[in-house]
């Protein structure tokens, strides 16, 4: 019954003493999609994503992911299960090689990670691996560099390469491209449209233009709760939409 | 291949060293060495200050003592008490410390530490403010007669290269290169589906078996078990030590405790005996405020930029 959806909550709610960040959201990722989470600052977006990845425990309300109830999984078990999230500050390891970064992703499927007897040498036969998911997202040249001497769009780059790694069936992003000049934007628009191939993206973006780009589906919160949803169009044609965004009467904005 | 002829030149002063230096002198370096590569395995590796790490120390040499004084048992198998002794204890309070992040670890850390102050201080086989006093170096294997200082020296350096070793191998490791991401960035390891606390937990139950380790061994050097292990100065003692040789290195905390030792030795010695503790204080903050990266930490920087 829930074949088409990845990933579903049933009246999430989170609540911080006396405040409520997310109020009654019930959310339907559709298989395939990239679904953006859109809204004002403070909206609860980013509470959202706490919250399906377990990084924050949901005052009541489920989450299930292909069918199955996720709600009282820890973080690193819904990993596992391949939903595998970004943060909104890039999520690297500065000091370890750009090839290290992605191999500690690959490692984790080897079961040898608690082996603290074995050279980690046992881990070269994973670079070919690691070496061409750093070519898919452009980054093929800079494998031996340190990781801290990146670009800031090159860590967002090498990070969703490490996302990669782990082959989720769900890719949670949270603001890929915060903080970027507009080259970087597109760019990594184009990478997540190209990654988004075979896998389930949902995202939170307050670039506009980007989700206009990349969004099948758009949900929009408002002060934690869903103020509408649909595509683009319907969605930017929402009055209360505009209102929410700018601040004003709708009326106002079409006088 | 460089760093292959600076470990086999290293050998080979420690080999010679007994003969030019007095032996006790270097054995009490080696196994504080031992001891501060163990700590620094947590802070250096894993980023996580202990501050309750003579209670493993202690722990190894009072069972080591005890083993010793009342089973006849060989010392190999003594120090191997001793050292399982401290893994245990490891292992509990591991268990009950990684969810704790900064601060609070470091204080769940100390107060369970004086837990077990206390208790070695009112246990009757510890000999309370005593401690236990002469105890017998034994013949290792039955065989080699240890109360020699130099058999007793080439033991040592044995169990403190086998110590070191691991360690080296942990950080090199396929487990040590988790423990780097979690160092790193602790988030972004569990969103990539790693139970961090898990791998912390393993990382303090080595760190408190080679404490153990050492401090079993170093029971066997001074033949005494005292309070002086287990008490929380012991503690600082360490962090001292692995700050001032440079944490996160492998070669820091074994300088950082022979200048420690040595310097503490030197002092005592002399007119300035009664000033210790306001000289080690000193290079404390010195250390702090003007080279964070301690010696070995230094030298490197300084390789990097005239050498890299």
């Amino acid at each position: 019954m829930s074949a088409d959806y990845v990933l579903e909550t049933q009246n999430l709610i989170k609540e911080f003493k006396g405040f409520t960040a997310v109020d009654d959201v019930s959310l339907k990722i559709q298989r395939g999609h990239i679904h953006a989470l859109i809204g004002p600052n403070g909206a609860g977006k980013t509470t959202v994503f706490n919250l399906l990845t377990k990084f924050l425990t949901p005052t009541s309300g489920k989450i299930l992911f292909n069918g199955n109830d996720i709600t009282s999984m820890k973080s690193a078990a819904i990993a596992r299960r391949g939903v595998v999230r970004s943060f909104q500050i890039s999520a690297v390891f500065p000091h370890l090689s750009v090839l290290e970064n992605v191999r500690v992703a690959l490692q984790r499927k080897e079961g040898n990670s608690f082996h603290f007897w074995k050279s980690d040498k046992v881990l070269n036969r994973l670079d070919d691996r690691a070496v061409e998911l750093l070519e898919s997202v452009g980054l093929g040249d800079f494998a031996g560099a340190k990781t801290v001497d990146l670009s800031y769009g090159r860590k967002r780059a090498l990070e969703i390469a490490t996302t990669l790694a782990l082959e989720p069936e769900l890719m949670l992003l949270d603001e890929p491209t915060q903080g970027m000049g507009h080259e970087d934007v597109d760019v990594v628009a184009d990478l997540i449209k190209r990654v988004s191939k075979d896998r389930t993206i949902l995202m939170v973006e307050h670039n506009l233009h980007v989700v206009s780009k990349l969004a099948d589906q758009i949900t929009v919160l408002q002060r934690g709760a869903v103020l509408t949803e649909g595509d683009y169009e319907s969605v930017s044609a929402d009055p209360r939409v505009q209102e929410a965004y700018l601040g004003v009467a709708a009326d106002e904005v079409q006088a | 291949m460089k760093i292959s002829k600076l470990y086999i030149g290293l050998l080979g002063v420690a080999l010679v060293a007994p003969f030019v230096m007095y032996p006790v002198l270097l054995m009490k370096i080696l196994c504080f060495a031992l001891f501060a590569c163990a700590f620094n395995l947590l802070l250096g590796f894993v980023g996580l200050l202990s501050f309750g790490h003579a209670v493993f120390l202690g722990t190894g040499g009072y069972v080591t003592g005890y083993l010793m004084m009342n089973t006849g048992l060989t010392p190999e198998l003594g120090i191997l008490g001793g050292t399982v002794a401290a893994a245990l204890l490891g292992a509990i309070y591991g268990k009950l410390s990684v969810k704790r992040e900064g601060i609070y670890f470091a204080m769940v850390t100390l107060a369970l530490a004086q837990l077990m102050f206390f208790v070695f201080l009112q246990a009757p086989f510890t000999g309370g403010e005593d401690g236990m006093q002469g105890i017998p170096r034994g013949y290792l294997f039955g065989l080699i007669d240890l109360s020699d200082n130099l058999n007793m020296y080439y033991f040592v350096l044995a169990v403190f290269l086998f110590g070191f070793w691991l360690i080296n191998r942990t950080v090199h490791s396929p487990f040590g290169q988790v423990l780097k991401a979690i160092r790193e960035n602790e988030p972004r390891a569990t969103s990539l589906g790693y139970n961090v606390n898990d791998y912390k937990w393993v990382a303090f139950i080595i760190s408190a078996a080679l404490s153990g380790l050492a401090g079993s061994t170093k029971t066997l050097v001074f033949q005494l078990a005292s309070l002086t292990d287990v008490h929380w100065h012991m503690s600082g003692e360490v962090v001292l030590m692995t700050l001032l040789g440079g944490m996160g290195t492998i070669f820091g905390p074994l300088v950082g405790a022979a200048a420690v030792v040595g310097l503490q030795n030197f002092l005592s010695g002399g007119e300035l005996g009664n000033y210790v503790h306001i000289i080690m204080g000193l290079i404390f903050i010195v250390c702090v405020l003007a080279f964070r990266g301690g010696i070995v930490g230094e030298i490197q920087k300084i390789v990097k930029r005239n050498f890299g």
